[in-house]
C-alpha cells in the first residue's frame, strides 16, 4: 500500500511555493516517514521555523506549527520546550536562518543540549530574498551580491554543531532521499540536541548562478561529492581529498536541559539535596 | 489576619507581583538596572513548579517567552532601554501573532547604553513605536513598590484579556528604591487567565472574530493543532496577502485595544477641583509634583496633578478635559519631551503646556517644580 503522506500534512495548504527541483520537499517527505516510524503525536508535536523558504515547511504539517521571525526559532523553540517538555519540538531552517542571523541561538540551542530535532536544509544560499550569498556559500561561488565570486569563508555547519555542544549531529543529501527518513528518525529518538544538516539544492538562485545545467546536475553533485561516514574509514586522505561526510557523525550523551531544570525544581522545593 | 508587610525594592516587588498573577514562566538576559527582577525568579520560580532561563541575548529572550506563552503559559521578561531595543523585533511579533506577554522595562539613560545606573523616563515612545508597523500597545507606569507589584499584576490580566503584549514601564528610581509594601492575600486582586476555546479542535480557528475582537487562544499541546505566523495572516492562522483581509485584520488588532481605553487607562487627580495650574506627571517625577504641589498650596498657589497611570493608551480624553478647566499645564519628565507632545496633542493649543525636562541622570526634584509653577502664574 502507499504511504499515506497526507496523514501528517494539512492538504488544504498545498501545492506548496516551492520551486521546481528545490530539494524542501525531499526533506519534508524524510521528517513525514521519519514521524511515522516514531508514531509521533500529533498534537504533542510542535515544528517550529525562522523565516525563507525552508522556514515555510511547518505550515504544510498537521502539527502545533510556528513560523516565528528570522533566525530565532531556536529560542521560540527553547520556550515551548521547556514550557512542556513532553512536547516533540522539531525546528526546520535555512543556512541563512540558522547559522547568520540565528547563529548566537543556535549554538547555544547546541551548548544547553535541549532535547530538541534540528533540520537545517542547506542550500547555500538566500533563496526566498533572491539568491544573496549565504554563510554556507562556497567560496568564490556566485551569488546576487557576490557577483566577483564569493570572497568570505565559508561555515561547517556540522562542525559548529559539534563544537557548540550539539549531542547528535548528523548529515545528509537531498539525493540520499531514503536514508533522510532514517537520519531524521534518529535525530529525534536521540535526547539532546540533534542537528541534521541536509544538503539541498536551490537550482532557482544559486544553480543559475552556478552553471549548474540541470537540476539533476545540481543534485547529482551530491551524489559525487558526498561519502558515507562508515566508508570513509578505509579511505585514504587522498580519497577523501574534497569530499563531504555524510550519516551520523556525532553522538554522544550529556545531560539534557529540561531533565537537569527538572533536578532544580526538585532542589528549590527540597525534595533533593 | 495581620497582612504581610514587606520592606522590598521595586524589581523585587515587580518579582513578587508577576508571582501573584500566576506567572510560571520568565526567560531573560541580564541588564542593569533590571536584574533584580531575574535574581528573585530564578529563586522564585522552581519554587511553584515553574520555569526560569536565562537566555543568550534579548531577543532569544522575548522569543522563549513566546513560544512558552504557546503552551499556556503566562510569561515574562524583564529588561532595559538598550535590551528593550534588541526586544522590539519580537514585541511587533507578540503584537500580530497576538501572544499575551507581559515586558518589564526599567528605564534608564539612553540612547545606547546611555547611563546604565542613571534614571530616566525615556523609553515612553519606543514601548508606544518601538517595533514596527501599525499595532495596539499597553503600557503601564508605577509610580511606588506597591504600584509596581499591583501593576504588574494587572498588567497580566491585560496581556490575558487583550492577547497582547503588555509592558510596565518602572523609572530606575522605582525599580531600585526600597519602600514599605502591603502584599495582597491570594484572592484580593483579581487575576484573569486567557480564555481557551470552547469549540472542538477541528473547528478552532486562533483568530476567529466570531468570537469577538479576541479570540479565545488555544495552548500547544492541549489537542488543538493550529499555525502561527507573523506575516499578515486570515482567521486560521495561515498567511494571506488578499488586500481587504489584511485591512481588517490590521484595524481589529488596534481596535481591541481602542475599544476598551475606558477599561485600560488609569489615572490619579491629586488636588485638581480648584487647580489653576495642573501638572502632569508619571512615575518617580509625580512624587516630587506631590510634594511641589503641598509647598505650592502653603504659599497660595493652587496647583494640582494630573498623574499618568496608563501611559498607552494615552489618556487622551481625560487630558483634553482637564485642559478646559485650568490656565496652564506643566509637564515635567526625565526626558526631552516626549510626554509634552501627547499632552500638546490632547491639549490642541486651549492653554499653554510648558515642558520641564532633565536628562542628567538626576530626579527632577521639587524645588524645580516649584520655581516652573511660579513662572507660569
Amino acid at each position: 500500500m502507499a504511504f499515506d503522506y497526507e496523514k501528517y500534512l494539512r492538504p488544504e495548504k498545498l501545492p506548496h511555493i516551492w520551486c521546481p527541483g528545490c530539494g524542501h520537499g525531499i526533506v519534508m517527505k524524510g521528517l513525514i516517514r521519519a514521524m511515522d516510524a516514531l508514531q509521533l503525536d500529533k498534537n504533542s508535536t510542535a515544528i517550529v521555523s525562522g523565516i525563507g523558504c525552508a522556514s515555510r515547511l511547518p505550515g504544510y504539517m498537521d502539527c502545533c506549527t510556528l513560523h516565528t521571525a528570522h533566525g530565532r526559532a531556536p529560542a521560540f523553540a527553547t520556550g515551548i520546550k521547556l514550557a512542556k517538555p513532553e512536547m516533540n519540538v522539531i525546528l526546520v531552517a535555512g543556512d541563512g536562518d540558522m547559522v547568520a542571523i540565528g547563529g548566537n541561538h543556535f549554538i547555544h540551542a547546541c551548548r544547553r543540549n535541549i532535547d530538541m530535532t534540528c533540520i537545517i536544509m542547506n542550500n547555500y544560499v538566500y533563496g526566498m530574498t533572491g539568491g544573496q550569498f549565504s554563510p554556507t556559500t562556497p567560496t568564490g561561488q556566485k551569488a546576487s551580491t557576490t557577483p566577483y565570486g564569493n570572497p568570505d569563508p565559508t561555515f561547517d555547519i556540522a562542525k559548529l554543531a559539534i563544537g557548540a555542544g550539539a549531542t547528535f549531529v548528523a548529515r545528509g543529501t537531498s539525493y540520499h532521499a531514503n536514508q533522510l527518513g532514517g537520519l531524521i528518525s534518529q535525530a529525534i529518538s536521540h535526547k539532546g540536541f540533534s542537528v541534521v544538516e541536509v544538503l539541498d539544492d536551490c537550482p532557482t538562485t544559486y544553480g543559475r548562478r552556478n552553471k549548474f545545467r540541470s537540476v539533476i546536475q545540481m543534485m547529482t553533485r551530491h551524489k559525487e561529492n558526498c561519502v558515507p561516514i562508515k566508508a570513509a574509514q578505509v579511505m585514504s586522505p587522498e580519497q577523501l581529498q574534497g569530499k563531504v561526510l555524510t550519516g551520523i557523525l556525532h553522538k554522544e550523551e550529556r545531560p539534557e536541559y529540561c531533565d537537569e531544570y527538572a533536578r532544580i525544581i526538585r532542589l528549590a522545593q527540597g525534595a533533593v539535596r | 489576619m495581620a497582612k504581610r508587610v514587606a520592606f522590598l525594592q521595586g524589581n523585587e516587588a515587580a518579582a513578587f507581583g508577576a508571582l501573584y498573577a500566576g506567572c510560571d514562566f520568565f526567560a531573560g538576559y541580564p541588564i542593569t538596572p533590571a536584574t533584580e527582577v531575574s535574581e528573585v525568579l530564578s529563586v522564585e520560580l522552581p519554587k511553584v513548579g515553574g520555569k526560569f532561563i536565562q537566555m543568550e541575548d534579548e531577543i532569544g529572550a522575548m522569543a522563549a517567552c513566546l513560544g512558552a506563552a504557546l503552551t499556556g503559559s503566562k510569561v515574562l521578561t524583564a529588561t532595559s532601554g538598550p535590551g528593550f531595543s534588541l526586544k522590539q523585533e519580537l514585541i511587533g511579533y507578540g503584537c500580530i501573532a497576538e501572544i499575551p506577554c507581559v515586558i518589564i522595562d526599567v528605564m534608564r539613560g539612553g540612547p545606547s547604553t546611555g547611563m546604565p545606573t542613571g534614571p530616566s523616563q525615556s523609553d515612553i515612545m519606543a514601548a508606544r513605536w518601538g517595533t514596527h508597523g501599525d499595532h495596539p500597545a499597553i503600557c503601564l507606569v508605577p509610580a511606588s513598590v506597591q504600584e509596581l507589584f499591583e501593576e504588574t499584576v494587572r498588567a497580566f490580566n491585560l496581556a490575558e484579556t487583550y492577547r497582547t503584549p503588555v509592558i510596565v514601564l518602572p523609572d530606575e528610581i522605582i525599580a531600585h528604591m526600597r519602600e514599605r509594601i502591603v502584599i495582597p492575600d491570594a484572592g484580593e486582586l483579581e487575576v484573569i487567565d486567557r480564555r481557551l476555546p470552547s469549540v472542538p479542535p477541528e473547528e478552532y480557528k486562533p483568530y476567529d472574530t466570531s468570537f469577538g475582537d479576541v479570540p479565545p487562544l488555544a495552548s500547544f499541546g492541549s489537542g488543538y493543532r493550529f499555525h502561527v505566523t507573523g506575516l499578515n495572516k486570515m482567521q486560521d492562522g495561515f498567511p494571506t496577502t488578499k488586500p481587504s483581509l489584511v485591512q481588517a485584520e490590521q484595524e481589529r488588532q488596534m481596535r481591541k485595544v481602542n475599544a476598551n481605553v475606558d477599561d485600560i487607562v488609569t489615572y490619579e487627580e491629586y488636588l485638581l477641583e480648584d487647580a489653576e495650574i495642573a501638572v502632569v506627571a508619571f512615575g518617580s517625577t509625580s512624587r516630587s509634583v506631590r510634594y511641589a504641589i503641598n509647598v505650592a498650596r502653603e504659599q497660595g498657589i493652587r496647583a494640582g496633578m494630573f498623574r499618568i497611570r496608563t501611559i498607552w493608551p494615552f489618556p487622551d480624553r481625560q487630558i483634553r478635559e482637564l485642559s478646559t478647566r485650568v490656565r496652564a499645564i506643566i509637564t515635567p519628565e526625565m526626558n526631552l519631551g516626549m510626554c509634552t507632545q501627547e499632552v500638546q496633542r490632547c491639549v490642541e493649543g486651549r492653554v499653554p503646556v510648558q515642558g520641564l525636562f532633565r536628562v542628567d541622570g538626576e530626579p527632577i526634584n521639587p524645588d524645580q517644580i516649584l520655581e516652573s509653577l511660579k513662572k507660569v502664574l
